[in-house]
């Protein structure tokens, strides 16, 4: 007979049983829930205590100062018996400037990467911590420190010193402030880390930027006339007449009026991470943009638009960076008039940051596919049009879903700048780890130099992998 | 219903189709749709899943095309022309079944994303006007919370109160409560016979009968996309002309 239950009061909530919960729980759920799960916890246990055990005496017979290979193997024999084997960094302190700046980059302009280096940061700051007054604080703080550290090593002139010192302390005070202004520093640093890198008039990047100026002005003026769109493409066309035949004249005439210029360095004359640097943080910058404008493209209604997307996007995309390199250097060549003078850096990044471009736009692609049509809907049943809707509603949560793809991507294309050895730049793996290995002096060493440069690039990646992951925790709002 | 009778319908014509049709591919979903709206009115659309309710009033904001015929809203009529189809967005306020709240923005940003972008309202007026509509639809504490972290009939008095937030002139509701619980069902109602009762147009997508019988001057019955019948809830729900609407009405008011 079925019996009828009320129940007159509600059961409070209990803490779980010990079994359930702690280090003991993880442990017997992570390592030895199962006897294949507790086979493979103890068989890759020894093999890290194998590896551990063999390659330590390496390490811990490093040598770090001595003029040759061989007077490191005399180093190590000395101290740590005949046959021990023993680690020689000592290549590092001849090859340094090499490593980090290319070998012929001037020895007496070396504070010049050294500041944009730093300076870069102070830029990035913005950007990856928009607002925080805190992190932007301890960055711009940091920055300081290490450009009065590295700029004294580098032995900078007094002037650029104080100026860039006192740079960094003003934008400190402005991150004080009103941090959400430190943006337009930000802007500006691309033409301020060309004209430190490069060098020569510091009239030309001003007056080349002079030309968004010219862009957005022609824009505002006639936007109110002739509508949006055709505004921007009459402020194009203005800014391309500045850029072609105002530019250049403009640019002489204030040199010779008022002359500032920093010595010219050649882009062949660059080297080492200060080559991967610039092409990655280049690419970076300018691929993330491009890839979309590619990825809304391929998604566009507009069937030409869409065509020529997607025909940009599967051709970069099925040929080998490799391939595209060795075009950018040997095959453009032939189809430039001998005349122009391209320079060999500028096509390679150019090249990068359209392979890198082709991936994000794939990448966003797909998240763009996955946000739910409602999405769409919500934002045009508001009236938002085009641009807005995808700038506030679709990319913001588009972009959200593929950070990591993103970062992947970024990841990639920063380790593939070392493939811009095919094409005779001297990047850190192979380009500078040859001539130590020519080097009559550390002829027969092997595993170091690459051990460093792999080092350094991990430092780089494993730094973008870890703001990926904090960026995703930060943006989580839905509470899944 | 007492409340009903009070609430007015002006002669003024908030929204005109006439000989409306639509094709998706080779299937013709609506077909011949006339129908007028005076301002001021409560219309409910009713009929089985397919018979193209959704798709209509999703025409009258173009988030779907037709493909022959004239829909005029406001005196607006929607052709191939952004602008007109923007201007005609802004006066008229959408509610979705699954809410399309989003997801990225606090309830807060939500309710005043349109208007700042929009309508160029200054954000701190917009913020106001969000929370007075908050306040409104009765949750004006979760503003600076997630939708993410809210009930589903609370998000969708949220998306109420964000449509609300463009003043619009005509509001549409696209099966608002079929994915609430049960429990939820009521407080969405509420607010929606609150705005009712306030004036407001509204063309309501929806299974709630009850709601209908409350608040409607007329219910619209639809079956493969056309329009069947329509009358004042009372005759509608008593004295069903068509059989396809007895055979509906004895289904859904059956148990």
């Amino acid at each position: 007979m079925a019996q009828g239950f009320t129940r007159t009061e509600m059961l409070p909530a209990m803490p779980p049983p010990v079994s359930e919960s702690g280090t003991l729980k993880w442990l017997r759920e992570n390592l030895f829930s199962g006897w294949l799960n507790s086979t493979l916890t103890a068989a890759a246990t020894l093999f890290i205590a194998f590896v551990a055990w063999n390659s330590f005496p390496w390490f811990w017979h490093s040598v770090w100062n001595a003029g040759s290979l061989n007077e490191c193997r005399q180093i190590v024999t000395a101290s740590a018996g005949e046959g021990a084997t023993g680690a020689c960094w000592a290549f590092l302190r001849p090859w340094w400037g090499a490593f980090i700046f290319g070998h012929q980059y001037p020895v007496d302009e070396r504070w010049r990467p050294v500041l944009a280096f730093g300076l870069l940061f102070a830029a990035l700051a913005p950007v990856l911590f928009a607002g925080q007054k805190r992190n932007l604080t301890i960055i711009l703080a940091v920055v300081a420190a290490f450009l009065v550290l590295t700029l004294y090593l580098a032995s900078a002139p007094s002037l650029a010193f104080a100026l860039a010192i006192l740079g960094v302390l003003a934008l400190l005070a402005l991150a004080q402030v009103q941090p959400g202004k430190l943006l337009w520093f930000t802007l500006a640093f691309p033409a301020l880390c060309f004209w430190l890198l490069w060098g020569g008039s510091i009239w030309t990047p001003i007056v080349a930027v002079a030309g968004f100026g010219v862009l957005y002005l022609v824009f505002r003026l006639a936007s109110p006339v002739i509508g949006l769109a055709p505004a921007a493409g009459a402020g194009f066309v203005a800014a391309v007449l500045w850029w072609m035949f105002v530019d250049a004249p403009v640019a002489d005439a204030l040199q010779s009026a008022i002359p500032i210029q920093l010595l010219w360095i050649a882009s062949d004359k660059f080297g080492g991470f200060l080559l991967s640097i610039v092409i990655g943080v280049t690419g970076i910058t300018f691929s993330l943009p491009l890839g979309i404008l590619l990825a809304l493209g391929r998604q566009s209604d507009m069937p030409i638009v869409k065509m020529l997307c997607v025909i940009f996007i599967e051709t970069i995309r099925g040929v080998p960076l490799i391939t595209l390199l060795f075009v950018a250097a040997f095959v453009l060549g032939f189809f430039l008039p001998p005349q122009a003078n391209f320079d060999l850096l500028l096509r390679v990044l150019i090249l990068v940051t359209f392979f890198a471009a082709a991936y994000l736009a794939e990448v966003l692609r797909g998240a763009l596919a996955a946000l739910p049509r409602g999405q769409y809907e919500a934002a045009d049943a508001l009236g938002l049009d085009y641009w807005r809707a995808q700038r506030l509603v679709i990319l913001p949560q588009a972009l959200k879903i593929s950070i990591p793809g993103i970062v992947s991507t970024f990841i990639g294309l920063f380790k593939d700048t070392t493939l811009v050895v095919i094409v005779a730049l001297y990047e850190p793996l192979k380009g500078i780890t040859h001539l130590v290995r020519q080097d009559i002096n550390w002829k027969g060493i092997y595993w170091e130099p690459y051990i460093f440069v792999g080092a350094i690039f991990f430092i780089f990646c494993f730094s973008m992998s870890r703001y990926s992951k904090y960026l995703e925790d930060k943006l989580k709002t839905d509470h899944r | 219903m007492a409340e009903a009778a009070k609430m007015q319908v002006s002669d003024e014509v908030a929204i005109q189709i006439t000989g409306m049709n639509k094709w998706y591919g080779q299937f013709h979903v609506l077909r011949d749709i006339n129908m007028t709206v005076q301002r001021g009115e409560r219309i409910v659309i009713c009929g089985p899943s397919g018979s193209g309710k959704s798709t209509l009033i999703r025409c009258i904001n173009r988030l779907e095309e037709h493909q022959q015929g004239q829909i005029i809203v406001d005196g607006t009529e929607l052709t191939n022309d952004l602008k007109n189809i923007d201007k005609v967005r802004s006066e008229v306020g959408m509610v979705f079944q699954h809410f399309n709240l989003f997801p990225h923005l606090t309830i807060l940003e939500n309710c005043t994303l349109a208007p700042i972008w929009v309508r160029k309202v200054p954000k701190k007026e917009a913020e106001e006007t969000a929370m007075h509509f908050l306040t409104k639809v009765k949750i004006p504490e979760q503003a600076h919370k997630y939708p993410g972290q809210l009930s589903g009939g609370q998000q969708q008095r949220v998306a109420i109160a964000r449509s609300l937030c463009m003043k619009p002139r005509i509001m549409l509701f696209d099966e608002p409560t079929s994915a609430l619980d049960p429990e939820m069902i009521k407080e969405v109602l509420d607010t929606m016979i609150q705005l009712a009762e306030e004036g407001m147009t509204m063309l309501c997508v929806t299974h709630e009968m009850g709601f209908a019988q409350a608040v409607a001057n007329r219910v619209i019955f639809m079956d493969q996309g056309q329009i069947v019948e329509q009358n004042e809830p009372k005759e509608f729900f008593n004295n069903p002309k068509s059989d396809r609407t007895k055979l509906f009405l004895s289904q859904i008011l059956g148990h």
